[in-house]
């Protein structure tokens, strides 16, 4: 194993000592609030699938968000906690539906359309969950008890209390990043990877590029699914806010804050803007202003994101150099 | 395996009221170099794109050791064996040279969208990519980014993509584009010993590097054929030397 890539898992090891030991050492609100940001940061890293790695800017992934948010609130009794272990797979396949059945729409037009039409997708669900009344119209639902993970009968962990529900986001976490680290660099990934790079090219050589694509957008809804899933039991609510566009492009900049071009990179992005409006909020009356100027301020000193920092601070190795020079040309040119 | 290795029969294309090919019949033939030349406009980079796909012809069909594929979309066409190299550089710049040809022979792999294990494990096909870099003459560059390569060497790459498919039949649209005397001898040397054991169609304009390389020789002017045949006898065509050696100087 060489030097960077050593020092890359041992960073890798340490952040996850530090999560781990996290909610032993700060309030019960502070560990919510982490449950909450580090379910947002695999949100993002689940969009940075089909952005950064398939090239395709997407608008409408909160909807898959909101739906598997909408699948535990439609399948929890009202009295009654719901099953995690057959809820989440529904609701992981809800929206992993959704995305094939959208993506196999919208994976026929390029560039400013494919990010028009998605939106319209998007605004589509949206608008579905808002104006019909089937499922709480405007005003949303509540999830009274949240769902168990309980095997014939006998529960195996209490997501009541925050601590525990704090160590199954990250657990579920670690999984989406080990699944999403293995995708980008099998050669689906390396094939994804290309298609942005030159789809003409690609397409010659012999790569089926919509079938790639269309598995890469399922996938991708999936995992989004799982962060849908997981918020909705964290905040015993959903509404359609949840899936509009206001919060597909939030999404959208934690992954531009964290970085294109690693599987990491937007969940450090989520961190950040997570991180900056709790602090923001508590000191400016104006903190929207704020946030908006700290953002443009990242975008531009950082065109390949925080994660830059890194390199920065430990140096890059030369191959790493050599692909993130490029990625901040495609940046400017974006 | 038939002699006959891509066979287009009656091609038509027709872009609105322009006639881009009309009824071109070629046949290009396993181990033989088989060139298209032609003034511009003549129809030989529609004749090209045709034969890989990217256009669909309006009428007419393609066929490939003997299979119709005249309906099949380029990628469609890639894994049945037919490889192509375009004429503006097109690669995958922002990967290196290695990458490049590695991403061309996973195409054509077994599985090649597997989504488990690295690229790194010990594939058939990566001895395919050290092969036909090697082959192109660039191994010494093999780690380098494909944009930071001279357009000479991008050229070589091209080809080293074309060679790690391991296709039947290569489709090379003006393979000596932009280059110098030195580069093209050795593009030159290298197309020539290409032809071993496929049928390579070639699009060219520098006379010299086509009668050096061409087994047989198909003339185009006005999107049709107006002679082919082996270049001794197509050198001498009244019809060729009116309508094309004649006014581009000669070169008998």
């Amino acid at each position: 194993m060489s030097m960077p890539n050593l020092r890359v898992r041992l960073f890798g090891i340490a952040c996850l000592a530090m999560a781990i030991a996290l909610p032993f050492c700060v309030s019960t609100y502070y560990t919510q609030f982490f449950a909450k940001a580090l379910i947002m940061g695999m949100l993002a890293m689940s969009l940075n699938l089909v952005v950064g790695h398939g090239g395709l800017v997407s608008l409408c992934h909160a909807a898959f968000f909101g739906l598997a948010g909408y699948v535990l609130a439609l399948l929890s009794p009202r009295y009654d906690a719901a099953s995690l272990l057959t809820t989440l797979p529904i609701a992981i396949l809800c929206s992993g539906t959704a995305a094939l059945l959208i993506g196999a729409l919208v994976l026929r037009t390029r560039g400013v359309y494919f990010i028009m039409v998605t939106l319209a997708f998007g605004e589509m669900l949206f608008f579905f969950f808002h104006d019909t009344k089937f499922a709480g119209g405007s005003d949303g639902i509540s999830i009274n008890i949240r769902p168990e993970i309980a095997i014939a009968g006998s529960q195996l962990l209490d997501l009541d209390k925050p601590m525990t529900f704090y160590f199954v986001v990250l657990g579920f976490l670690v999984g989406v990043i080990a699944l999403l680290t293995m995708v980008v660099r099998s050669p689906f990934g390396r094939a994804l990877a290309a298609a942005r790079d030159n789809e003409r090219r690609a397409r010659s050589l012999g790569f089926p590029i919509f079938r790639l694509r269309l598995t890469a957008f399922t996938l991708s809804g999936a995992l989004a699914g799982v962060a849908g899933y997981l918020a909705a039991a964290q905040f015993g609510f959903v509404a359609p806010q949840m899936l509009g566009w206001h919060q597909s492009a939030t999404i959208l900049v934690m992954v531009l804050i964290g970085g294109l071009r690693s599987v990491t990179g937007p969940l450090v992005g989520a961190l950040v803007l997570i991180g900056m409006e709790e602090v923001l909020k508590a000191h400016l009356d104006n903190w929207k202003l704020a946030e908006g100027l700290i953002i443009i301020g990242i975008v531009i000193l950082l065109p390949n994101g925080v994660r830059q920092i890194w390199s920065m601070v430990f140096g890059a190795s030369p191959q790493r150099a050599a692909e993130i020079k490029p990625a901040a040309a495609e940046a400017r040119h974006a | 395996m038939h002699d006959i290795a891509l066979r287009a029969a009656g091609l038509q294309k027709r872009f609105g009221g322009l006639l881009a090919v009309s009824d071109v019949s070629i046949d290009i033939r396993a181990g033989e170099i088989h060139a298209v030349i032609g003034p511009n406009g003549a129809g030989k980079s529609t004749l090209i794109n045709l034969l890989a796909g990217e256009l669909l012809p309006t009428s007419g069909e393609v066929l490939l050791n003997g299979v119709d594929i005249t309906s099949l979309s380029p990628d469609r066409r890639a894994r049945a064996g037919l490889g192509r190299a375009y004429q503006k550089t097109t690669l995958f710049a922002q990967f290196s040279v290695h990458e490049n040809v590695r991403l061309a022979a996973q195409a054509r792999s077994t599985a090649p969208l597997r989504m488990f294990g690295g690229t790194r494990c010990d594939r058939p096909y990566l001895q395919l990519v050290t092969d036909a870099i090697d082959r192109v003459g660039l191994s010494a560059r093999s780690q380098i980014i494909a944009d930071k390569l001279s357009h000479g060497e991008q050229r070589q790459l091209e080809i080293a993509m074309v060679l790690a498919t391991n296709p039947q039949v290569i489709l090379l649209d003006e393979p000596l584009a932009g280059m110098g005397p030195s580069e093209a001898r050795g593009i030159i040397g290298l197309i020539a010993s290409l032809k071993a054991d496929r049928a390579l169609l070639v699009v060219e304009h520098d006379m010299d590097a086509v009668f050096e390389l061409a087994d047989r020789l198909t003339v185009m002017q006005d999107g049709r054929v107006i002679a082919t045949g082996l270049p001794q006898d197509v050198r001498v065509d009244p019809g060729v030397r009116a309508a094309y050696l004649g006014a581009d100087g000669g070169i008998a």
